[in-house]
């Protein structure tokens, strides 16, 4: 699925002890599996069932989600700022396709 | 004649009654297969979590009124210093009238500085948003509140 597009966004720099919103975004149509097709069939259920965000490899904050979660889900986070480092976000898909993406932060 | 009339009428009022009662059986005998309820998010909260659910420490931030139930915003956030051996691990998001209670959970760390988090989801009509939060201590919170929804976003 080359359309799924995975955005976010945070402050470039940070002082320590700083807590940092960041906001998440992924272009994903969350099929929730209730919907029915032009042929009256259900088109099959595929969503991003869960997020997870690493900061210089260390899991900080997940989230599980079901098909409630609206199309295109957005997630808006807090994160303590301690060190310098990177950010690794990662989007998994109902059937095991994941979608990632980096960021860096400065931390004075 | 006026008493005869007067049963009648009685008799009818009752009839309209039991038949309008009917209906609200066969309503209710209905209804667990299409949406979850109050009962349905119970049962979630207990599948997930240990302990019972006291109130307080959750802000809820929800609109009162939704006019489009296919995006709805919703944020939370729990008091709580986020320290090493004080923090909120889990926040659970429940709908009472879905087709299926669970939403979301959120997974906090210490590092996390706030428990506090905003998404948007899908309502299928006007119902109760629940939102549960487990603390490092083992103490559970819940919160409740309504949103009304112009139009559902569960749409088939």
């Amino acid at each position: 699925m080359s359309d799924v597009k995975p955005r976010v966004r945070i402050p470039k720099s940070a002082k320590k002890g700083d807590v940092v919103e960041i906001k998440s975004l992924i272009e994903h149509k969350m099929e929730t599996g209730q919907r029915k097709g032009k042929d009256g069939k259900k088109i099959p259920r595929k969503i991003i069932n869960r997020f997870e965000c690493k900061f210089n490899g260390n899991l900080v904050f997940a989230s599980d989600w079901h098909p409630a979660v609206s199309a295109y889900p957005y997630l808006a986070f807090h994160f303590r700022a301690e060190e310098s480092g990177e950010f690794e976000f990662k989007w998994i898909e109902d059937g095991g396709a994941e979608y990632t993406k980096k960021a860096k932060l400065k931390v004075s | 004649m006026t008493e005869t009339q007067l049963t009648l009428s009685r008799r009818q009022a009752l009839k309209g009654v039991s038949a309008f009662a009917l209906t609200l059986v066969a309503a209710g005998l209905l209804a667990p297969g299409a949406h979850a309820d109050a009962a349905a998010v119970d049962a979630a909260i207990k599948k997930l979590v240990k302990g019972t659910p006291e109130e307080g420490k959750i802000k809820l931030d929800l609109p009162q009124i939704a006019e489009n139930g296919n995006t709805v915003p919703v944020a939370f956030e729990v008091d709580s210093p986020m320290s090493k051996d004080d923090y909120v691990k889990t926040v659970h998001l429940f709908a009472e009238g879905n087709p299926s209670p669970e939403v979301a959970s959120f997974h906090f760390t210490p590092q996390s500085g706030m428990a506090r988090a905003s998404t948007r989801m899908r309502m299928a009509g006007t119902q109760n948003v629940v939102v549960v939060a487990e603390m490092s201590n083992g103490k559970v919170y819940m919160a409740k509140q309504q949103v009304k929804v112009t139009i559902g976003g569960c749409g088939g």
